[in-house]
């Protein structure tokens, strides 16, 4: 029998690797891949307990969360693009233009 | 073990194992192609969980929409210089997948076996031919406001992605 823990539970998995991702790589372009898995391990959240309770209110802030992803990686990439143009690289390791 | 759960876990481990091979892969480009095969498990499991219109929405926004500026970037930017995972020692990921193994399995096990099942009346969420009806009338009754407001923002990044993005400012 499919519980909300056994969701909750697979939504854990891609939140973690989604961290590591975030963590342990220096290219721009797949630290934004790792946060659309922690994106989608949210959405999975609201998914599971929507079908639990059950409630459609999940499944808009659902919707919610993925027009709110579409706008960060726009903005996002438009960043990287900006910062390639300027530095030939997208490392985030020597990016320190912020940093002092 | 029934047929839901059985689909569910084989989404899953599919998702889980795409979604590793997302942040190992020195080539960003295979990276981005693993993650759409996440992206397409995580809709499936949606479909399992009577989420279709948002299950739709991921295929077409993520894999259709999301994964395309993905590749775009990726041939516009130079990604000869990536050298895949940082370097940790064996000893380190010996150890840290141990940990991980001692705490997660006995925590996961518990959590299974005491979770609660839901009896629930799914006729909320289930309707013939798909619930974008539902999720059309909660989201245009109590969540209007909202609705507008995340539209204002989509323009936001779009004028914003535009902007950053131009040659010269």
């Amino acid at each position: 029998m499919l519980t909300p823990t056994h969701v909750v539970m697979f939504s854990l998995a891609l939140f973690g690797i989604g961290v590591l991702g975030v963590l342990t790589r220096r290219n721009a372009i797949l630290i934004l891949m790792s946060l659309e898995l922690i994106f989608n391990a949210a959405n999975l959240n609201f998914i599971a307990f929507a079908w639990a309770r059950p409630d459609v209110a999940g499944q808009v802030m659902a919707l919610f969360v993925i027009c709110v992803a579409a706008g960060e990686v726009a903005v996002g990439l438009a960043i990287l693009i900006t910062v390639y143009r300027n530095r030939s690289h997208i490392n985030v390791g020597e990016i320190n233009l912020m940093k002092w | 073990m029934n047929a839901q759960l059985a689909v569910f876990v084989l989404l899953a481990l599919v998702g889980v194992c795409a979604a590793a091979m997302v942040v190992t892969r020195r080539n960003p480009v295979h990276s981005a192609l693993y993650l759409i095969v996440t992206f397409f498990s995580v809709a499936a499991v949606y479909v399992v969980l009577h989420a279709e219109f948002i299950a739709a929405v991921q295929v077409l926004v993520y894999a259709g929409g999301i994964m395309v500026l993905f590749l775009f970037v990726i041939l516009l930017v130079d990604v000869t210089r990536e050298e895949g995972l940082r370097r940790v020692g064996k000893g380190h990921i010996a150890m840290a997948a141990v940990l991980t193994i001692l705490v997660i399995v006995p925590v996961g096990f518990y959590a299974l076996g005491t979770s609660p099942e839901t009896t629930a009346d799914l006729s909320v969420l289930t309707a013939e031919g798909g619930n974008l009806e539902t999720v059309a009338m909660s989201l245009f009754r109590h969540y209007l406001l909202p609705f507008e407001v995340i539209s204002i923002l989509l323009l936001v990044a779009l004028v914003g992605a535009v902007m950053l993005a131009r040659a010269r400012y």
